[in-house]
């Protein structure tokens, strides 16, 4: 059998390498396989960053054009530009709160309405989780905490291969202490959304 | 994870670490004494894990003015026997490469390694040189690890074959294997001594030509006499699978084959060359013998296909070799999954099950990376803009470094005109002013300035040359993450250390005209630049504030607003500022109190006097 591939993506300041980093963590000590790949560098400065993960036995942590089995979007654009990772058969968890390119004025191409992006996700994966995960964050007590909101979002997906504990656990592990409550509380609100 | 298990997790303990924490836990395991680099990526992270561990690991770490001194000060600990490790990117060892050459030739007795860190596809890099040329140029042993756990490995193996050689041994990693993150399964730590003692010999230790003459024989020696023993290196692994198709691979490439080939159960036997110089000549021509067709998979130039080649020539065999020169895989860039999987399947010629690949039917707006909110490069270039336009200067010339400011390419800035390498900003400006009568105005960071800056500008006042150099000091190496520089009190190990004067190097190299501003104060810097610009001889502006990056900052109490009655839409914040927290909101320029760092900047420039700070609650803004 494959592994299980998990494409994130987003843009730098969301939260995205810790995250992924939470996910194989979890993955690792529950005794499974898992790689990941991460792009540094410019990630602070408002470009996008995207991760990628294999739980299973994989060599390569890159994941091939059109087969991911999960994508968490961080941001919906971003969503849009992650589909040629993605397939009919992904499942998708996408925040809908935007965050515009700081070009935006000059682009020849304007930000899509949102209506629009969600139906394109639609359409094009085997089903769509939309959230405001700023929005629930927001009101788990901290805007970033959204990060573990998608992350409580995605353990409600039918095949992930990670259970609650395993997660909480790895969460724990990785965030300081004092952030601990509120993120816990954050991914409660995101596995409740769905 | 916390970073401090890299240091103490125990034997056969579990880390899921990024390949670069894993060389950091290699060295940590090696027993390596003394530690040098200067940052850059992908090699950053093994820097900012030693600076945190280094101390509590017996290791001396510095983060050294530039790659060449890095390399000299791992070279003179490892002359002295104790192991030592310098790291860098591709490009870091172009600068090291003069003492790196001879470094060879002298050879060590405590082991050395360097590790290069290649940027294929160029993430974050002006090239994509590949530096496995650079083992054969100066003759060293060279590894290239795949993935995080061989990372670890490999470090203790190039320490092993170092010390028996006495040589330094050249590891290569790139992109994917220093940034993949991985089950890394922990060994024990070696215990070396702490103080080395360097013993004379001069025959050894000083190249002169007639030593280095001497030098050169035993080097030659010294290869063919590892290349002898490698025969049965385990870092040259073969997975036979009786097929008629071969591929030799090494580094990110191969795990991308190995998994093609597993997926998709394929007859293709793989030869994993961990070991990649000297290039194991027997254990490829092993491998060459029943195969009908033999494909090399690497990153970036045909070094390997070459290499088979001329053994196939040398042993007269009649086997196919398929590759970059052949055209079956790309010349340029790094690989993935599908171009590996695509040239595999077209070598066997097998049409495999194809995967639909769905795009976005819409045009998709590009998020570039730009200078941060608050950025203070970004109110150097405004007011560099304005002091050119008030002067009625036309066709500035703008050489530049490398550093965040380089995004100063980007509209509206363009100020980036010009860029070969670190330091070039300011020997590009000495040819511009002598060749061209256009005004130069180049730009340079603070750490880049410490590691290539200072002959150059010496360079600029002895030929009298005229230009204006802006130092862009926001103190800190902040591309690659923040860390120290001399120019601060801090150094590699966290410790106080003397923080070198920007001013006092400006003015010891000659420069009558020097002024140090508060870039954020746009009116005073665009006056000072103005000033500058009218100095006839090479004139530095130091341009100073902290990164906003930078921890700890005091953000102050006020909100920035745009007053509605004011505003005009003129858009002149919008399009020649350009800062991420402006945004053209319904009707009027808004401005996003999460991004606004609050560098008053916006207020200085609108022309409306329109954005106004705004005094808000303590402890609202606190709350976090």
């Amino acid at each position: 059998m494959s592994a299980y591939s998990i494409y994130i993506s987003g843009v730098g300041g969301q939260g995205i390498i810790k995250t992924s980093v939470v996910i194989g963590e979890a993955a690792m000590k529950t005794g499974q396989e898992v790689v990941m790949s991460e792009i540094h560098g410019m990630a602070q400065r408002g470009g996008g960053v995207s991760t990628e993960l294999k739980i299973g036995h994989a060599h390569s942590s890159i994941i091939a054009d059109g087969t991911a089995d999960l994508l968490i979007a961080f941001e919906p654009l971003e969503a849009l530009r992650a589909l040629p990772k993605t397939g009919k058969n992904t499942q998708v968890i996408m925040n809908t709160s935007k965050i515009l390119p700081f070009n935006i004025q000059a682009s020849e191409h304007p930000y899509p309405p949102l209506k629009d992006m969600l139906e394109e996700m639609n359409s094009k994966s085997r089903e769509v989780k939309a959230l405001d995960a700023v929005k629930v964050a927001t009101k788990a007590g901290h805007i970033l905490s959204m990060n573990m909101v998608m992350l409580g979002a995605t353990l409600t997906v039918p095949d992930f291969p990670l259970d609650k504990e395993a997660l909480m656990e790895s969460m724990k592990a990785n965030l300081p202490e004092r952030t601990v409550p509120i993120n816990t509380r954050a991914f409660e609100e995101g596995f409740e959304t769905f | 994870m916390n970073l401090k298990d890299i240091l103490n997790g125990e034997e056969n303990d579990l880390l899921f670490l990024l390949g670069n924490e894993a060389a950091v836990r290699g060295a940590i395991e090696a027993g390596v004494r003394v530690a040098a680099t200067y940052p850059g990526t992908p090699s950053s992270e093994i820097g900012d894990v030693l600076h945190r561990l280094a101390q509590d690991a017996g290791i001396y770490f510095e983060f050294s003015i530039n790659e060449k001194v890095a390399l000299e000060v791992a070279a003179a600990a490892a002359a002295s026997g104790l192991r030592s490790f310098t790291f860098m990117k591709h490009v870091g060892l172009n600068v090291a490469s003069d003492s790196f050459m001879s470094a060879v030739y002298t050879g060590v007795r405590g082991g050395m390694v360097i590790l290069t860190a290649d940027d294929p596809s160029m993430f974050s890099s002006q090239n994509e040189q590949d530096n496995r040329h650079y083992a054969r140029l100066a003759n060293l042993p060279m590894l290239e690890p795949s993935n995080p756990q061989e990372v670890k490995d490999f470090m203790l193996d190039a320490f092993q074959i170092s010390e028996a050689f006495q040589i330094p041994v050249l590891v290569r990693t790139t992109t994917r294997v220093s940034h993949m993150r991985g089950i890394v399964k922990l060994g024990p730590i070696e215990q070396k001594p702490d103080k080395g003692f360097f013993k004379k010999d001069p025959e050894r230790f000083v190249p002169v030509p007639a030593t280095a003459r001497i030098m050169h024989r035993k080097l030659v020696d010294k290869i063919e006499n590892i290349n002898r023993t490698m025969d049965n290196s385990p870092l040259i692994v073969e997975y036979p699978q009786n097929g008629k198709l071969g591929i030799i691979t090494s580094g990110s490439a191969y795990n991308y084959c190995r998994d093609v080939v597993e997926e998709n159960q394929l007859p293709v036997n793989i030869l994993k060359i961990g070991f990649s110089y000297p290039f194991p000549e027997k254990r490829v021509l092993e491998f060459l013998q029943d195969l009908d067709t033999v494909l090399v998979a690497e990153e970036v130039d045909p070094i390997m296909e070459k290499e088979v080649l001329a053994i196939i020539g040398k042993h007269g065999l009649s086997v196919e070799v398929k590759g970059k020169l052949e055209g079956s895989m790309p010349m340029i860039y790094e690989y993935t999954p599908d171009i590996v999987a695509e040239s595999i399947f077209h070598v066997l010629g097998i049409k495999p099950e194809k995967v639909e690949i769905q795009e976005s039917d819409k045009p998709l707006p590009n998020r570039p990376p730009t200078l941060c909110p608050g950025c203070p490069h970004r109110a150097a270039y405004y007011a560099v803009g304005q002091a050119a336009k008030n002067l009625g200067l036309k066709d500035v010339i703008h050489p530049t470094d490398i550093g965040c400011y380089t995004l100063g390419v980007e509209a509206p800035y363009q100020s980036a005109d010009y860029l070969l390498s670190m330091g070039s900003s300011i020997g590009t400006s000495c040819g511009f002013s002598k060749a061209t009568s256009q005004p130069v105005v180049s730009f340079i960071g603070d750490s880049t300035f410490f590691h290539a800056g200072i002959p150059p500008l010496v360079n600029a006042v002895h030929n009298k040359n005229r230009f204006v150099l802006v130092i862009l000091d926001n103190r800190t190496t902040a591309m690659t993450g923040g860390q120290p520089h001399p120019g601060l009190p801090v150094d590699g190990l966290g410790n106080e250390a003397p923080e070198i004067s920007i001013p006092a190097l400006v003015q010891a190299a000659g420069v009558e005209f020097m002024q140090t501003i508060n870039p954020l104060n746009i009116k005073k810097s665009t006056k000072i630049f103005q000033d500058a610009l009218e100095h006839p001889g090479v004139a530095v502006v130091i341009s100073k504030h902290p990164c906003v990056l930078l921890k700890n900052r005091d953000r102050g109490t006020a909100r920035l607003v745009v007053e509605p009655q004011k505003c005009d839409d003129c858009g002149e914040c919008l399009s020649t500022l350009a800062c991420p927290a402006l945004y053209q909101g319904e009707g009027q320029v808004e401005i996003d109190p999460q991004l606004c760092q609050k560098c008053n900047v916006c207020v200085q420039i609108c022309p409306q006097g329109a954005i106004k700070g705004k005094r808000i609650d303590n402890n609202q803004e606190g709350k976090k």
